[in-house]
């Protein structure tokens, strides 16, 4: 290096390195993605290069669906698996919160069930589709059952976490102020395991979702599932991509509502 | 009402912690606990406080608090303890929730202790709105709001910056001249205990022993602590600590 004199001496701003790995909405960008692959996707069938077997039209899809709506069989369908994905969902939801919190409580209740979850928990429910008709027959009953236990183990699984994760000294805090086990369990407990039971909702209404087209395998008229099996064994690819489609819309719009109450509930944090 | 700690030995399984500590704490008066870090202040303050028990000994209430004390032994944490999804006044509410039923009344008291802590207008933010120095009023609030016999504060500024610890000090000496209220007080820091001890006890390093117990003669309103009197007290105490410290920076957790 040279020997720094008074003057003469190179002048040069520091260069930039901070900056990156944080993100900026770029909403242009995705609703633009969306419309340029349907683009693509629309040329590309109607110019013969992706063929109609393979994969259908947007526009037949999009024709497809409309007749769906118009003919007043989407509601039809919708409300069957609605009713279903609601009663398994909201019971796995409420039993897991309970069993969850159990655990988080209880070292006797720990000790006995933590490890029989865990070991439950990673086994495809699907598998016990089976079982289920035998358990609770070929009617609601082994539907809403299948639902429940595929969101029951989950729920369970982000309560006790959230638990064991509040912060040890605000409890030590409620028992300085005399607050008994039930208050704290209420007032500090489940105020802090709320934001891991909220993001654990996020997952089991995907995976209800998911195990709703297998539950409607099992002998279904009605239901977004069985309309997909049928027009599956039709190879209506129109129809199933339609269908498909209403799935996808109706986790977005479960995610969207888990967001909004997360914005209510969790607005006390940043 | 006073306390008497009478032989307390501690231990977590083989980790001797406390070793036959003597004390009294006097009404009206603050005590200062000093010690090198992980001499067993903490512990000895759960201990007084009932939040743990002890190995052996005992921590012995003379006399009855009075009749108005929701909460007699109460605590004010390093950390400030607050709980983040209640808003400034849900949190001086909350231990008030179990003891006072009737909401007029206690509405009344979680005002009447955020005036006196000039907090009134900080009453629906949340705790991530406010700053450190903020939280830790807060915490003094919901402490106050109970009336306790006796305060029992581990290390209630050790969490902020020099110039909010001093602010704070200034409001601690204002509050003790006003309610006159029973402290014990933990702390690391000579300066605190100097400025606001009545007495001062020093710890050992760990097993912490008490080591000697200081009195500090002068007022806490017009305590200077580069006043020569002040200033001998502050080096005597750190002679105490001095080769404990240096041991204690040495010493294995486990
Ligand atoms: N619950 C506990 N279980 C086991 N060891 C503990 C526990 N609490 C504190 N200790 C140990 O006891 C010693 C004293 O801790 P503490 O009272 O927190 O010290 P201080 O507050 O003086 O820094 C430390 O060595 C610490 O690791
Ligand atoms: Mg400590």
């Amino acid at each position: 290096m040279d020997a720094p004199t008074d003057h003469d001496r190179p002048l040069r701003e520091v260069a930039f390195r901070g900056g990156g790995f944080r993100h900026q909405p770029i909403r242009a960008l995705s609703i633009g993605t969306f419309l340029a692959l349907l683009f693509i996707w629309e040329t590309g069938s109607r110019t013969g290069f992706i063929s109609n077997l393979v994969l259908p039209a947007p526009s037949e899809v999009g024709t497809a669906f409309y007749d769906l709506w118009k003919s007043g069989n989407l509601w039809d369908h919708l409300s069957a698996s609605l009713a279903r994905l609601g009663a398994g969902w909201v019971l796995g939801t409420i039993l897991g919160i309970a069993t969850g919190f159990a655990i988080g409580l209880f070292s006797v209740m720990r000790a006995s069930l933590a490890p029989l979850v865990a070991a439950i928990f990673p086994i495809p429910k699907i598998a016990l589709l089976p079982l289920f008709i035998i358990w609770f027959g070929i009617g609601e009953g082994s539907k809403v059952g299948l639902i429940l236990f595929g969101t029951f183990f989950p729920t369970v699984i982000a309560t006790y976490g959230g638990i064991d994760n509040v912060d040890r000294t605000l409890i030590r805090m409620g028992q300085s102020f005399g607050l008994n086990r039930w208050e704290i369990a209420r007032k500090i407990l489940f105020p802090g395991a709320l934001p891991a039971i909220l993001s654990g909702m996020r997952i089991t209404a995907a995976i209800g979702i998911i195990l709703i087209v297998a539950a409607e395998l099992i002998a279904a008229e009605k239901g977004i599932g069985a309309f997909i099996q049928m027009a599956g064994s039709l190879f209506a690819t129109d129809q199933l991509v339609a269908g498909v489609l209403v799935l996808s819309v109706l986790g977005l719009a479960v995610n969207a509502l888990i967001g909004l109450a997360e914005k209510h509930l969790l607005r006390w944090r940043a | 009402m006073e306390l008497k700690i009478d032989a307390l030995t501690h231990s977590y399984d083989d980790l001797a912690v406390l070793d036959d500590i003597n004390l009294d704490i006097r009404a009206g008066e603050i005590l200062c606990l000093v010690g090198p870090s992980g001499c067993g202040k903490s512990t000895l303050l759960r201990l007084i406080g009932g939040l743990e028990r002890p190995t052996t000994g005992r921590v012995i209430q003379i006399g009855e608090p009075p009749e108005d004390s929701l909460n007699p032994l109460t605590f004010i944490f390093q950390d400030f303890a607050l709980l983040p999804w209640r808003t400034v006044h849900g949190n001086v509410s909350l231990p008030l929730e179990s003891h006072l039923h009737d909401v007029p009344r206690r509405e009344a008291v979680i005002a009447d202790v955020l005036e006196r802590t000039r907090l009134s207008e900080f009453r629906d933010a949340y705790p991530r709105q406010i700053s450190g120095g903020m939280k830790q009023r807060v915490a003094i609030a919901r402490a106050l709001a109970v009336r306790p016999a006796i305060l029992l504060m581990d290390e209630p500024l050790s969490a902020l910056d020099a110039q909010t610890r001093e602010l704070l000090m200034e409001d601690l000496v204002d509050l003790w001249q006003r309610e006159r209220f029973t402290a014990v007080y933990v702390t690391h820091n000579l300066e605190e205990a100097v400025r606001l001890g009545h007495r001062i006890a020093v710890l050992s390093r760990r097993p912490g022993r008490i080591r000697k117990i200081l009195d500090v003669p002068d007022d806490l309103e017009n305590r200077d602590i580069l006043k020569p009197g002040l200033a001998s007290i502050r080096a005597d105490l750190w002679q105490q600590l001095h080769d404990e410290a240096r041991e204690a920076d040495r010493q294995l957790t486990r």
